[in-house]
């Protein structure tokens, strides 16, 4: 009679709260999840001791001085201009190289224009000249 | 005349299912979260338009440089002459041969700085290294 009612008892953990706790992780969760993407401009550096043989006239000089200003060989040229000027003469040479040459107060952000112009009129030959020291 | 209360009314919509869809929400975040492992420095990143989405999140050893001058790989500060043979340690590391580096540099560090970095990247030898120079959007 008494065993019956025992047996009979149930024991459930009540679950009801299940769903709050599962709403809680899923907003941490949410908060804390950032996309990290890096994205940028690549290059392939060459290893020390590589020196190629380049005829002169495969070669556009490219300039840039403390100041930002941009020379294309040998004629100063807008940084925005650097694209459609890179296309024509790469029309005209698709051997062309172009070596960027900047100076050591050159601020990065300029560099990083001009190699975005060169990236943009699909240049596919970028060397980078070391400044003078 | 009879009008029965109707002051039960049913909402109608189940929702027996919701802690399924809850708990398939949450499994997605669990299993796709990767935690930062390197704050790096305080940095803005010069803007561009033709940037390219970086290969491959694994095999990247990340240079930090800010325009206080310190330079920075995986959370601890170096000199500029530390660097070739870190990068050397990574790119020689059997199990996860570093493979792209990637320059997260502040747009208003002078270009000396910068190339410096690159020789010293350029000292590690071996095959072309492809570096990575991090960027942002460039808004017109």
């Amino acid at each position: 009679m008494l065993l019956e009612n025992e047996k009979r008892r149930s024991s459930e953990i009540p679950t009801a709260s299940l769903a709050d706790i599962a709403f809680l992780l899923l907003v941490f969760f949410l908060v804390t999840t950032t996309i990290d993407t890096d994205k940028g401009l690549s290059l392939a550096l060459p290893p020390k001791g590589e020196t190629k043989e380049v005829r002169k006239k495969n070669i556009a000089n490219i300039l840039i001085n403390a100041e930002g200003q941009v020379m294309l060989n040998e004629e100063p040229i807008e940084i925005t201009m650097i694209r459609e000027r890179a296309r024509q003469m790469l029309r005209e040479n698709p051997n062309l190289i172009f070596s960027v040459k900047t100076d050591r107060k050159t601020k990065y952000q300029v560099y990083i224009k001009v190699l975005d112009q060169l990236k943009q009129a699909n240049a596919q030959r970028i060397s980078i000249a070391e400044p003078e020291s | 005349m009879k009008f029965q209360a109707k002051s039960k009314v049913e909402s109608g919509i189940p929702t027996a299912s919701m802690p399924d869809i809850v708990f398939m929400l949450l499994i997605f975040f669990m299993v796709s979260t990767v935690f930062k492992e390197s704050e790096g420095l305080n940095v803005v990143l010069p803007a561009a338009k033709k940037i390219e989405k970086l290969p491959g999140k694994r095999d990247v050893a990340v240079i930090w440089a800010d325009r206080s001058g310190h330079i920075s790989i995986d959370d601890k500060l170096v000199q500029v002459d530390d660097i070739s043979p870190i990068i050397y340690q990574k790119a020689a590391d059997p199990l996860h041969p570093m493979k792209v580096v990637s320059l997260r540099i502040d747009q208003d560090v002078d270009m000396g700085r910068v190339v410096d970095i690159q020789q010293q990247l350029r000292e590690v030898g071996g095959a072309a290294l492809n570096i990575n120079y991090s960027a942002r959007t460039a808004v017109d």
